[in-house]
């Protein structure tokens, strides 16, 4: 709450003296609204964003901001194409949220070459602050190598060490794979298979069969959504898990747990940035967020849109303008801290550092109500939930 | 572990059967197809769609009505049939006199406006359709779990093409058919009502799609976007198979089924496009299709 | 202008159904049309001064699928022959120009030739299979071959799956004209789009264009009459395709990217309906159609899944009472052929 706090405190000083300076900013919310990420962030991120510039109290400190938005349809044209046409014509200073790496990367390409800024909080790729970092990319709240980082440590150790992949064919698919065989094989595990499905997939059949034919231990899901929701469905319906092999969903979000229904669920291991259940701070914020949002609890992802857009409000406020270079640089130089993630900081190379939970569903017994989903199994500290800084970022060297 | 081709015979059975299984909607979808192709000459586009919608139907009886699976097996076809015979009698019909590719044009934007409809009302996530009571669980064949349901959309899909064979091949009303097919003028001589036969013909193919979309709704998640890409697969199929061709439709799309299930087996990546390069050869081997008449 | 310019050729599996052909007065038969180089001439003029009214991007995505169009009316207007997988020319040669100008580090007319050609060699092989089949025949088979062109593109490790290529340099024209300004890009585009629409005109009206005409018309005439049809078709199949493969290289360069969306079979439905919209078989309809549908996918896109609805109602609108399409329907007021 100490944060809430010291907004209203600064809310109401801002109030009293005149604002030192006035700006129009215009924040585009750029997101799946349709399609099988549209329930993680889609409308959602757009309330956390206005709740963002609220909290902040912007207009009170000459900041009038205006909130825009956009389905992408994770497709990386359509992405691009709005990027541009919102930056070209119409105004946007920065983009929030963009979930599906291929579309992330693609307005990172675009908000480099028109010079603004992007803060990513849907998509996981880590390419974002690696091959592909730009100066003017933010990437708030995951990435695939901490979620395998969380995830494929706990399973190790409980011994489960050879593991076959299910894969969306996409780079995030691609690059959640990759990472976490990289972990797996650092902890000592082996890795047997792997198949990589088209994106969006319906028919997992064939896939789970191969995985079943490898007999790895652990069947690795490296995909999202909708896709991860069928796969498991169909691995029950092939009777896989009774078998004895284990499910690991290697991205999961609160709102797939609450599609798939904790029967089907439970057990399920998993790692994520945030939940709303952990402590008052993101209590009280996702109630009113919930209010807001016809009672559906907040992501991860809207919690990292929450942030992102707070942050950069205060990098404005503080370096009284919206030049992106001046912006980013301050919100690199000086440590984050909101009532979601707590403190935390930003690299160079654009990744926000965090803690990270791993968190098992819990059964229908467990749960005391709706929403109910999480017993919280460890917390990754931020220092190691993250993957160091690469020399493949052009600005690393 | 006992090997083919460097297969386990375990992975290589499973495919195959699986196979089937996709093999048994080809049969269904191309065999509708052929049905109103033989007698309408039009090449439905929106069949992809009317299957989607027969999903869906299927879904809003359970879910609103609380009509369950097997009601639903009976009650969709209808439904979605009478809506193709409003629309082949509102529409297609007026096209009877024109080139018949402006009834491709024409299915082409059906297909576009009902799959934007049903994406706005229930967006791409997909809805979840349980699996009927009697029909859960599955049984351990040796070489790989078989679920039940799977086994009855197999059982269902040449149960359903054997008697529409039947009908059209060896009943009097599918003579009646075959002869119209030949030539409308004629039959219509012999006072039976030519243009009414077209569009009851039109309302069963498409209710056998939106037969094959309930078989569906279990399987795959109900879907708008179910019926886009398979029609295109379905196309291929029908033209390796020889167009209008009723039993063409149905071996070629179980022969299919199981050929891309072999692919997955052997040389996964080319799974999506085994089809293609068979029709390919067909087109270059047998211009009219493996059943077709002469070319 | 004849009202339905997509023409059975007489197929010897249909001898119910005889060839429909009309003898109506063609533009292609008529004298070299004055009239033409006047709109062109007009056209380039405010397409000039365009780019400083109407955000040069956009007018760039018209112009490529004005050419685009125009490929596919080549093909159908003129040729009587449906393709349904026009995307395949489209996507592959945007593929091949991205990745030229991408990994190659080829300047962007090199880039965009290259793509070209990869068009035109595509168009060679399916357009050899697909001329085997007639009419609704032909429309399947090359819908069939364009999705496993799509599914290529989605495998094929140098295409980038679901990502496409992404962050393909503009580059510089020649190797010295610096073409990431939106405007200088936008005069290059329209050079190109010009060319390519100045060339299909000049094809429609040699003698080749008359032959192509002749077989749309009465195939068992023209091949009566000594003419070797398969030939004829081939040949206008492969330029279609080629321009076809113009516009999507060209597209790749501006947007910088190429990806699935371009060789999916629902852009094979979009040219068609640009095509159909137009006016299938007029010189200016296809650009017509690509204009009004560009700029109805740009206002529109907030809309969502609407806009399908709205492309949908259109083709169908379309083929039922408005078979001539708007340039069809302006010929008709002017009594020109356009």
């Amino acid at each position: 709450m100490k944060l809430t706090n010291t907004l209203l405190l600064s809310a109401a000083v801002a109030a009293i003296s005149v604002p030192a300076f006035a700006t129009d900013v215009k924040i585009g919310v750029l997101n799946d609204r349709s399609g099988v990420y549209a329930d993680l962030s889609g409308e959602g991120s757009v309330i956390a964003a206005q709740m963002a510039v609220d909290d902040f109290g912007a207009a009170a400190k000459g900041i009038n901001v205006t909130i825009v938005s956009a389905d992408h349809q994770n497709k990386p044209d359509i992405a691009s194409n709005i990027a541009r046409q919102w930056y070209d014509q119409d105004g946007v200073d920065m983009i929030a949220d963009v979930p599906t790496s291929s579309a992330a990367l693609a307005v990172a390409q675009v908000t480099k070459e028109k010079n603004k800024v992007f803060i990513d909080s849907g998509a996981g790729s880590t390419d974002l602050t690696g091959k592909s970092c730009s100066p003017n990319t933010i990437h708030w709240t995951y990435d695939t190598y901490s979620l395998g980082k969380g995830t494929a440590t706990a399973l190790i150790n409980e011994g489960k060490k050879s593991w076959f992949f299910i894969t969306a064919d996409y780079a995030f698919g691609q690059a959640l794979e990759r990472d976490t065989s990289e972990i797996v094989k650092a902890e000592g595990g082996t890795v047997v298979g792997g198949v990589r499905h088209p994106f969006p997939g319906t028919d997992f059949s064939s896939y789970l069969l191969q995985a079943q034919g490898s007999g790895a231990q652990v069947i690795a899901m490296a995909n999202a959504g909708g896709d991860t929701v069928n796969t498991i469905k169909q691995a029950a319906e092939f009777g896989i898990t009774q078998s004895g092999q284990s499910l690991a969903s290697l991205l999961m979000f609160v709102t797939d747990v609450h599609a798939l229904g904790l029967q089907t669920a439970k057990g399920l291991m998993l790692t994520e940035a945030f939940y709303w259940d952990q402590n008052d701070g993101t209590r009280a914020w996702s109630k009113r967020f919930a209010a807001k949002h016809d009672g559906k609890m907040p992501t991860m992802v809207h919690a990292g849109v929450y942030a992102g857009v707070l942050d950069y409000l205060k990098g404005v406020e503080a370096t009284k303008g919206k030049d992106p270079k001046a912006v980013i640089d301050w919100m690199k130089g000086n440590p984050t801290d909101d009532p979601l993630f707590g403190k935390g900081s930003i690299r160079k190379d654009g990744r926000v550092l965090h803690d990270m939970y791993l968190f098992q569903v819990k059964s229908p017994e467990e749960s005391k109500g709706p929403w109910d989903y999480y017993k919280t199994v460890a917390t990754i500290p931020a220092d190691q939930a993250f993957k160091p800084m690469s020399k493949d970022c052009s600005l690393v060297q | 572990m006992v090997q083919i081709l460097g297969i386990p015979v375990q992975v290589l059975f499973g495919q195959l059967l699986l196979g089937l299984i996709n093999g048994s909607f080809y049969a269904l979808l191309s065999l509708g197809l052929a049905v109103i192709f033989g007698m309408l000459n039009v090449i439905n586009f929106a069949h992809g769609a009317l299957y989607m919608m027969g999903a869906f139907v299927a879904w809003l009886l359970l879910t609103h009505l609380g009509i369950g699976y097997w009601w639903a097996l009976l009650i969709v076809p209808l439904v979605v049939g009478a809506f193709g015979i409003v629309i082949e009698r509102l529409m297609i019909s007026r096209l009877y006199h024109l080139d018949h590719l402006y009834g491709l044009l024409l299915t082409f934007g059906l297909a576009l406006v009902i799959q934007g409809l049903f994406r706005n009302e229930f967006g791409v996530s997909g809805l979840p359709y349980t699996i009927p009571a009697s029909l859960q669980g599955g049984r351990n064949l040796g070489f790989m779990f078989l679920p039940n349901y799977r086994a009855w959309v197999i059982v269902a899909s040449v149960l359903v093409c054997a008697a529409t064979w039947f009908a059209i091949e060896k009943t009097r009303l599918g003579a009646y058919l075959r002869a119209a097919t030949e030539n409308p003028a004629l039959v219509g001589a012999f006072g039976i009502n030519v243009p009414r036969m077209i569009t009851l013909t039109y309302g069963f193919g498409v209710a056998l799609a939106a037969l094959a979309g309930v078989l569906a709704a279990p399987i795959y998640s109900v879907n708008p976007n179910m019926g886009s890409d398979l029609i295109i697969v379905v196309f291929a199929v029908v033209v390796i198979g020889g167009m209008g061709s009723i039993l063409g439709a149905i071996v070629t799309g179980f022969g299919l089924g199981i050929v891309e299930g072999l692919t997955k087996a052997i040389y996964p990546e080319a799974s999506s496009v085994v089809i293609f390069v068979i029709m390919a050869i067909v087109l270059l081997v047998k211009p009219a299709g493996l059943f077709g008449r002469t070319a | 202008m004849s009202s339905d310019p997509v023409r059975r050729p007489a197929s010897s599996q249909d001898k119910a159904q005889p060839a429909m052909t009309h003898s109506t007065v063609s533009p292609v038969l008529a004298n070299p049309q004055r009239h033409h180089t006047a709109i062109f001439l007009l056209l380039l003029a405010l397409l000039a001064v365009a780019p400083f009214a109407i955000y040069p991007v956009f007018l760039m995505n018209v112009l490529c699928f004005a050419l685009f169009a125009a490929a596919l009316n080549l093909l159908l207007g003129y040729g009587g022959l449906l393709s349904f997988g026009h995307a395949a020319f489209f996507g592959s040669a945007s593929y091949i120009s991205a990745h030229a100008a991408k990994v190659w580090g080829l300047t962007p007319e090199l880039a965009i030739l290259l793509g070209t050609a990869a068009a035109a060699f595509l168009g060679l092989i399916i357009g050899a299979l697909a001329i085997r089949r007639q009419g609704i025949y032909f429309a399947m088979v090359t819908l069939a071959f364009a999705q496993m062109v799509y599914f290529i593109a989605l495998q094929a490790p140098f295409t980038g799956g679901e990502d496409g290529i992404q962050a393909v340099p503009r580059g510089h024209l020649l190797g010295f004209i610096d073409l990431s300004s939106d405007l200088t890009l936008y005069f290059t585009v329209l050079a190109i789009t010009f060319a390519g629409l100045l060339l299909i005109h000049r094809i429609i009206h040699s003698p080749f264009g008359q032959v192509l005409k002749a077989i749309r018309d009465n195939e068992a005439r023209a091949i009566s009459v000594g003419y070797r049809v398969t030939r004829y078709k081939l040949a206008v199949f492969v330029m279609s395709a080629s321009l076809a493969g113009l516009a999507g290289a060209t597209k790749a360069i501006v947007f910088q990217l190429a990806s699935l969306t371009d060789v999916h079979w629902t852009m094979s439905g979009e040219v068609v309906l640009m095509t159909l919209l137009g006016g299938m078989g007029t010189v200016f309809g296809p650009l017509a159609g690509a204009a009004v549908i560009v700029a109805m996918q740009n206002y529109f896109a907030s809309f969502g899944a609407w806009v399908t609805v709205l492309q949908g109602l259109i083709f169908t609108v379309s083929v039922l009472v408005f078979r001539e399409g708007i340039v069809g329907v302006l010929a008709r007021w002017l009594k020109k052929p356009l």
